[in-house]
């Protein structure tokens, strides 16, 4: 079942689903990228890796929608809209999905109200009624199975009192409810043990399916192996300066970024 | 002299009007009078309170002092029916619904089939006879220090009465609709509610406050008095929805004998002004008292909360939990008093205040006071006042949920905890009801 499913990607191949141009962004009148490019299609994964401080987070925050961060350049087209000129809720609505680094926890408000209320907007959007109780019931338990979650998580209050593993389950279990045409992951696997990371990448991988996308946002090569890319991207100060395979998270690993920084300055 | 600028003197009307009510109830009841006499020069002596006084340094009563009320008369007549009052029914099918019209019982637009055995509600004339009830009958709040109490004593003159007999336990939630009807001059009410319960008895009672039709201005002057007997167990809500032009001071005493437990939700929606003053005696040893308050205001709405647990006794227990969600121009203002008397050992008083600021131009004041004269207690109090988190708002949002949406969901998230605890539940959802209204308001606004 697949009933947020936007039917807008085209079966070509070679679309551009997310293109992004000489994109500069700041943050406290800092820059903090300095024209990336970047073009995702449909059913690729996208690993971005690079050191502290490199602009990883900001990617992630400039696409999702986060007010604090001022663009200065550049463009981002998503599914042929302009997506910088969308409200946060649009960017969602029209299938990004952000998930967080850090799950912010709201007290008062059940996970399962919350997902409900955002699973009915979505529908809203796209002029379909929304979900009764029954129905929707029956889909959060289907997707619930994809991250091994229980029932009680979905009573309590959004992420409250949640451990770092639940949130970052909580995070994919949403996805897995929203079903977005690109998913962006900001170092979920950061504060993950093996059990989570295994059980995150699972219900990630379970939603690969040839049409979704995802950006990978990570420090560390670990994560891929579970949930293997098809383009590894090393960002620095603000800009992607290297692309390649897989193996190039696995060279990552073993030789660190000072290479990399090298090579940057003696082109530079 | 400080006396001159603390007080101002009332128009001459309150005090007319009063010598008019004191004959006449004179002639019926002729203990009540003795004490309205007192409480008259009680008022005379001292008048309205204003800013510069201490206790009501944020609300400015001046216009109650110089508005030339009519107060209303038991010779008035009554308008409204029982349908009127079924809009106003929040806990259920079953319960009973004592609609107070302009201060007086309107026993036609009631609903009082069905009172269990051994639960009376009438009004003073149904109690004349009952010595028990007529000695608490304007004894508890104390009108020698509270202006506001003495012009209740002196001009009142149908107090709704409610006795339980000991061990009775009534599920059916027993509701006051007070029900203003504006006229065409400014009207003073002065409402007043004796609840006794006996001992081991457990019972849910309602005070709930609305304004029906327009007109000039209401002025609702309410007194309660709440014994708490033995062992007893008294759930106790009022809902303020008035109207937007109502101004509304009340004050809600309760006194807790042994092993006995209260609580006590005040939820403040409507009015223009409402200052709700609880004094909350823990008078003995083993006593549980909660008393929780949720107010959510917005155009120019001022709230002011002032709370007093006094504890007077060791080994009691209390809670108090205040929240506020505050839009447009509107103020909010809480007090809580803790008092731990000397004899109070073993006390644990908590309390906590917590605000939502939804606008440059609301404002809260917010003052915890704990007095404690006892050695070996525990007491704490806390208060905060903020805005929404842009954090939590952010995060729904990036699920696709709309800035309107997003803020109501945060809004209700922050204010549900406090209904939450009353224990009824068809009065939980009826709260919970009026809470989403007012937050929707409050969106359009925004």
């Amino acid at each position: 079942m697949s009933p947020l499913r936007l039917k807008l990607v085209k079966e070509d191949t070679n679309y551009i689903m997310l293109s992004i141009k000489n994109l500069q962004a700041s943050i406290e009148g800092k820059q903090i990228l300095n024209g990336l490019n970047l073009e995702v299609k449909p059913g690729e994964v996208h690993a971005i890796m690079g050191p502290n401080g490199s602009g990883k987070s900001t990617l992630a925050s400039v696409l999702a929608g986060r007010e604090e961060y001022g663009v200065e350049g550049g463009t981002v087209q998503f599914l042929g809209k302009d997506l910088l000129d969308m409200s946060p809720e649009d960017r969602a609505r029209a299938g990004m999905f952000l998930a967080f680094q850090y799950p912010v926890e709201i007290p008062g408000v059940s996970n399962a109200n919350f997902l409900k209320t955002a699973v009915n907007e979505v529908r809203k959007s796209r002029s379909l009624a929304p979900y009764d109780s029954k129905e929707f019931l029956k889909i959060m338990k289907e997707k619930m199975a994809l991250v091994e979650m229980d029932k009680a998580m979905t009573q309590r209050s959004v992420n409250e009192g949640f451990s770092g593993g639940e949130k970052k389950r909580n995070e994919i279990f949403q996805m897995a409810m929203l079903e977005p045409t690109l998913a962006i992951l900001d170092e979920t696997d950061s504060g993950l043990d093996i059990d989570a990371l295994r059980i995150v990448s699972n219900g990630v991988n379970a939603l690969r399916d040839g049409n979704r996308s995802f950006i990978v946002i990570t420090h560390y090569q670990r994560l891929l192996d579970y949930i293997v890319p098809d383009f590894v991207h090393v960002l620095y100060k603000g800009r992607i300066v290297k692309s390649g395979t897989k193996d190039l998270a696995l060279e990552l690993e073993e030789k660190g970024y000072d290479w990399i920084k090298e090579e940057v300055a003696v082109g530079a | 002299m400080s006396t001159i600028t603390k007080y101002q003197t009332a128009s001459t009307a309150f005090v007319q009007e009063a010598e008019v009510f004191a004959d006449l109830y004179g002639k019926d009841h002729p203990t009540l009078s003795a004490i309205r006499k007192q409480a008259m020069v009680a008022f005379s002596n001292r008048g309205i309170p204003t800013m510069k006084h201490e206790e009501w340094k944020y609300v400015n009563l001046t216009s109650i002092a110089q508005t030339d009320y009519r107060t209303a008369s038991p010779a008035d007549s009554q308008k409204l029916s029982k349908s009127d009052a079924e809009q106003y029914r929040y806990a259920g099918k079953d319960a009973i619904l004592c609609v107070i019209e302009n201060g007086k019982l309107n026993v036609a637009a009631s609903t009082m089939t069905g009172i269990p055995a051994g639960i009376r509600i009438g009004s003073i004339d149904d109690f004349s006879s009952d010595a028990a009830v007529m000695s608490h009958l304007f004894t508890h709040a104390s009108f020698e220090d509270e202006a506001m109490v003495a012009l209740n004593t002196m001009l009142c003159y149908s107090p709704i009465i409610i006795k339980v007999d000991a061990k009775v336990k009534c599920d059916t939630v027993i509701q006051l609709i007070f029900a203003t009807v504006p006229g065409v001059d400014p009207l003073l009410i002065p409402a007043r509610v004796l609840v006794v319960a006996g001992e081991q008895s457990e019972f849910t009672v309602v005070e709930s406050y609305h304004t029906l039709g327009a007109g000039a201005l209401t002025f609702n002057n309410v007194v309660s008095e709440v014994v708490v007997g033995k062992a007893a167990r008294v759930h106790y809500s009022k809902i303020q929805v008035e109207g937007d032009e109502a101004q509304h001071i009340n004050y809600h005493k309760v006194n807790m004998a042994r092993d006995s437990y209260q609580h006590l939700t005040t939820l403040t929606l409507g009015g223009a002004i409402v200052r709700n003053n609880l004094n909350i005696r823990l008078d003995d040893e083993q006593v549980n008292a909660y008393l929780n308050g949720l107010y959510v205001l917005n155009q120019k709405q001022v709230i002011d909360n002032h709370t007093l647990v006094d504890h007077a006794m060791p080994n009691c227990y209390s809670n108090e939990l205040y929240k506020g969600i505050i839009g447009d121009q509107a103020q909010g203002v809480f007090n809580g008093k803790i008092w731990v008397r000397e004899d109070a050992q073993k006390t644990n008083a908590y309390q906590s205040n917590k605000n939502l600021l939804l606008s440059n131009l609301a404002s809260m004041n917010t003052k915890p006071q704990l007095e404690i004269y006892a050695d070996d207690v525990k007491c704490s109090h806390g208060a905060t006042t903020g805005q929404l988190d842009d954090e939590a708002l952010f995060y729904l949002r990036a699920r696709g949920i709309g800035e309107t949406v997003a803020r109501s969901l945060l809004n209700h998230a922050f204010a549900a905890d406090v209904i939450e605890q009353v224990e009824n539940e068809s009065l939980r959802e009826s709260l919970m009801q009026l809470l989403d209204v007012k937050l929707s308001a409050l969106q359009i606004e925004a």
